[in-house]
């Protein structure tokens, strides 16, 4: 996330984001009559009713064009487990502390459990399952398999998405290098010395052909 | 299994397993087995997963992936009190929000921990659920409570259970303690602290229940299908018949998820009153609180030594602490490794009020090792003596110090010489401290044992289609360690298969019965078995080939999916031809039995380290280290290399970094996530030589083949802090080294 607040901002942030919405919130007692009935709606402190607004969005994931209505609270992680089904893509901390939700937006790495969907809106995500092309397996993930680069695997697809990010535009990676770009990716099996070795292989083999 | 109770209302699972774990002199099978010396094609070699291009592409299941139609979530409410009397529960407003399906009470009385279950919701979404928790209302009256150790052995401290807060729970004693320190020349005693770790599975702890009548199916990250199955049906109250447990893939357990959970429970409940699927997945900060630890230790070592190096006598005394549950039994590897006449143990557990601790990776010996390893460098420095020749010196060759029965295989010898040469021994400071300068560098080492031995009763059928194809089925999980892989492995060894022509089927409990995946039991359980219903399913080929070649049985060849004659090699049938003429599909059930009584079955390993220590920052780096472990017969190496590699990050971030901290005024955990809570990560990580004794146990099982999981996970906490003592000449005998820590000691070098 770091990598991205460096960007020029776009839109707004995260944080502009809920200023605006609990200042908004806390002052609307009542229900507005435009918004649907199963609205998520609880009291805050202040016996008022918090409200979640909702928002059209269109998304390109894994090369497919997809259109929705999502909450404000809603996070990109949310929209591509449950929405899209792609559960390849996982929620482990759901805090940005370990990278297991890690997805390219716009080909650079992001964590999508602290992604709003909202901020996605008319961008190109890719996931893990949109790394294969026609069947072939992308050099990265050819590598983690022949070099045994993961364990249980649960934190191998952010990990992946991470390494793919890397040599896009570093294509011939230090070690170091490559343990600065995946120091965002925990690994609780604690593969990573089997991962360096995976992704300089997948180096070598994205030079070759 | 034998459950030694303290209390009737202490969690014990630590000791439930401890016991499951260990070698126990089981009941000698008829026939014994005795494992090939054949040179293997495939066994021994390194064999990518089978399953690999699944788990690449993000199609590999687990417990968090599954969906199922009208699923709902669910969500417990966690008491946030260490100590409290629940009163009235209010759930009547979560009820009445839109999108919730079911609202349960779980706990009436009293609280012991924060973070304990007091109420459950299912909902639509996982928001809906989030919002419905907010609306229970619940009155606590807050009590008095201890969540550290110290805080609860004080005195008059606030009591955890009704018993006191510290209690015996182990005691040894093996010939004259006393008269062993009369006889030693010099005389040591230290102090040795490791702190409570948290899990942290990536895969944070999850169920999803769904009934069909009076039938239940869970899926659950779990390391223990059956384990989960029996214990549910006894909380229900239903048979186990009606029960199914499946596991697909797990995101890492550790020891965390070996029996049967409370979400378990709850999400059933909350699914049966629904009338709907409900899963519950844990959050990180639940995974802090609720799933377990790893005990502290506070062991104190006194030990004596002649001054060539002889041990005479060691005497440990541990405190340690596993929350509301037990802690572990840290004595074993000082009463097992070294040769040894007079030994004595006392080991207390601490009670708190923090959630209660359950097995992690090697339970005890992490601990245990830390303080012996580095208790025996310092002694060898008092006598002037090489730390690996004082362990050479002390060699045991039967168990319980030298006293108890022979090993069945050890070759921590080949260990200590081949992992020695590897890191360059004779470079180390032949003087701990040795030379100045702000960064210095140093050797360490240190060895270790664990069990690692199979189950007997373990079961595994070979199934061979009328179309050919062939399939390994067993009820075993995989836990990321390549239990697949090397199921297939085994099979297509035996068939004359490749590892990927074998469909392999784990992980329900319709399959055939296999203990827990824990204590490095896996292997030994499961290949001998696959290996056993192989062998019966070539015999079975070969006699139903020979037939169809006319030759003699004794002559016949599985290879590439063909039987043929091994003196005229054109003269074949394929599987596929010859299953066809099968009446039907044909299965072979393979047992393990178990191994022969009257010997010691254990695993050993050495590693060695090598560490730069910043003495301004108290910085701690550890650059190299060699791992040489003695396992049997190697598997799959590629996928044992993996579980080396990771037990050594993980005791890197034992050594440095990992430590829960609990805060005696709230009486909560203060960094219960991955960023204040912290682990090793891709900087913190040296390079790692992983190296395999060629050494097959002659009598363990048809394979020779031990367990892997735990002993990489042993020594190496050891061995750094064995490094920084010979880089920086005094020793911390804290875990983890932090800066501070490394300050502080390098102060006390200065002062004395």
């Amino acid at each position: 996330m770091e990598r991205d607040k460096k960007k020029k901002r776009k839109t707004f942030t995260r944080r502009d984001f809920i200023k605006g919405i609990s200042g908004g919130a806390l002052s609307a007692a009542v229900v507005p009559e435009f918004l649907p009935k199963d609205l998520h709606a609880l009291p805050s402190k202040q016996g008022k009713i918090l409200l979640y607004s909702k928002k059209q969005i269109t998304l390109t994931v894994n090369e497919k064009n997809y259109s929705f209505e999502v909450e404000s609270r809603e996070t990109l992680l949310h929209v591509i487990r449950e929405r899209l089904n792609l559960t390849g893509t996982k929620k482990t901390c759901a805090r940005g502390e370990c990278g297991g939700c890690t997805v390219l937006l716009e080909g650079r790495p992001v964590y999508s459990c602290l992604f709003l969907a909202v901020r996605a809106d008319r961008k190109r995500v890719t996931t893990i399952e949109g790394l294969a092309t026609k069947g072939k397996l992308h050099p990265v993930q050819q590598a983690f398999i022949n070099k045994d680069a993961y364990q249980c695997g649960f934190c191998t697809p952010g990990i992946i998405m991470s390494s793919v990010a890397l040599l896009n535009k570093n294509k011939i990676p230090e070690i170091e290098e490559i343990k600065e770009a995946l120091s965002g990716n925990l690994c609780r099996c604690g593969n990573y010395f089997k991962i360096y070795e995976a992704v300089s292989a997948a180096s070598r083999s994205m030079r070759r052909s | 299994m034998k459950k030694k109770e303290l209390e009737p209302e202490i969690e014990d699972l630590n000791l439930l397993y401890y016991e499951e774990f260990k070698d126990k002199e089981t009941e000698e099978p008829e026939v014994l087995p005795t494992p090939e010396g054949e040179e293997f094609k495939i066994i021994g070699k390194s064999t990518p997963r089978i399953d690999g291009k699944r788990i690449v592409t993000g199609n590999a299941p687990f417990t968090h992936d599954i969906k199922l139609r009208g699923m709902l979530q669910g969500k417990i409410l966690r008491c946030p009190h260490a100590c409290a009397e629940v009163g009235s529960v209010d759930l009547s407003q979560a009820r009445n929000l839109p999108g919730v399906h079911a609202v349960i009470q779980l706990q009436k009385g009293q609280v012991k921990y924060a973070g304990e279950q007091v109420a459950a919701v299912a909902a639509v979404d996982e928001n809906s659920a989030d919002d419905a928790l907010k609306l229970i209302k619940v009155v606590y009256k807050p009590l008095p409570f201890a969540v550290t150790e110290e805080k609860a052995r004080e005195e008059g401290a606030p009591r955890v259970h009704k018993s006191a807060n510290v209690q015996k729970f182990n005691e040894y004693n093996r010939g004259d303690i006393e008269m062993g320190f009369k006889k030693a020349d010099v005389v040591l005693e230290n102090t040795y602290k490791t702190a409570v770790e948290i899990h942290h599975t990536a895969e944070t702890h999850g169920s999803l229940a769904k009934w069909e009548g009076d039938r239940l199916t869970i899926w659950d990250s779990t390391q223990a299908i059956f384990n989960v199955r029996d214990s549910l049906a006894r909380e229900l109250q239903i048979p186990a018949s009606k029960i199914k447990v499946i596991k697909t893939y797990m995101g890492g357990g550790f020891g965390s998820k070996l029996g049967l959970n409370d979400y378990t429970i709850v999400a059933a409940l909350l699914a049966k009153e629904a009338k709907k699927p409900v899963k519950i997945i844990l959050s990180r900060k639940e995974n802090s609180l609720c799933v377990g630890n790893r005990p502290s230790s506070l062991q104190t070592i006194k030990g004596g030594v002649k001054k060539d190096g002889t041990i005479m006598a060691l005497y440990l005394k541990n405190y340690t602490c596993g929350g509301i549950g037990r802690g572990d039994r840290c004595s074993e590897p000082l009463i097992d490794i070294y040769k040894c006449p007079n030994v004595k143990v006392e080991e207390f557990t601490i009670f708190t009020n923090t959630g209660a601790s359950r097995p992690t990776r090697a339970p005890g010996h992490v601990q245990g090792t830390f303080a012996l390893e580095g208790f025996l460098d310092e002694l060898a420095n008092e006598i002037g003596m090489d730390p690996l020749e004082l362990r050479m010196k002390n060699y045991a060759q039967k168990n319980l110090g030298d006293t108890g029965i022979p090993y069945s295989s050890k070759g921590l010898d080949e260990c200590y010489q081949m992992g020695a040469k590897k890191i360059g021994w004779k470079n180390r400071n032949k003087k701990p401290g040795k030379g100045n300068g702000k960064i210095r560098k140093g050797l360490g080492m240190a060895s270790q044992i664990w069990w690692g031995v199979g189950r007997p009763g373990t079961l595994a059928d070979i199934k061979l289609h009328r179309d050919g194809s062939v399939e390994v089925v067993s009820g075993t999980q995989d836990l990321g360690t390549g239990t697949r892989t090397y199921m297939a492995t085994v099979a297509a060894e035996t068939l004359g298969l490749r590892p990927e022509d074998i469909t392999v089927k784990i992980g329900e409990t319709v399959y055939p019965w296999c203990g827990s995946s824990g204590g490095s039991t896996t292997t030994p359980s499961i290949a001998p078995a696959v290996r056993d219903a192989a062998l019966k399913a070539a015999d079975y080929l070969k006699n139903r080939a020979a037939r169809e070649l006319d030759i003699n049985a004794d002559d016949v060849i599985l290879g590439n999916k063909k039987l043929f004659d091994k003196n005229n090699p054109a003269h074949s049938i394929s599987f596929k031809d010859l299953f066809r003429e099968f009446r039907r599909e044909q299965v072979f059930h393979g047992e393990y039995t178990g191994r022969p009584s009257g010997f010691a079955y254990n695993t050993f390993g050495a590693h060695f380290a090598e560490v730069e220590v910043d003495t301004e920052s108290g910085q701690i780096k550890v650059l190299n280290v060699v791992a040489v472990h003695e396992v049997g017969r190697v598997i799959n190496k590629l996928t044992a290399e993996s579980q080396v590699v990771g037990g050594i990050t993980q005791g890197v971030s034992t050594a440095l970094f990992e430590e829960r901290v609990m805060d005696n005024t709230t009486g909560t955990v203060t960094n219960p996530n991955l960023r204040d809570y912290k682990i090793a990560t891709s900087f913190d990580i040296p390079k790692i030589v992983t190296l395999f004794v060629d050494m097959i146990d002659p009598r363990i099982n048809i394979l020779g083949c031990k367990g892997i999981g735990e002993p990489p996970r042993i020594p190496i906490a050891a061995a750094v802090a064995n490094a920084v003592y010979n880089a920086v000449g005094v020793h911390i005998r804290e875990i983890p080294m932090t800066p501070d820590k490394v300050l502080r000691a390098l102060k006390r070098k200065e002062v004395t």
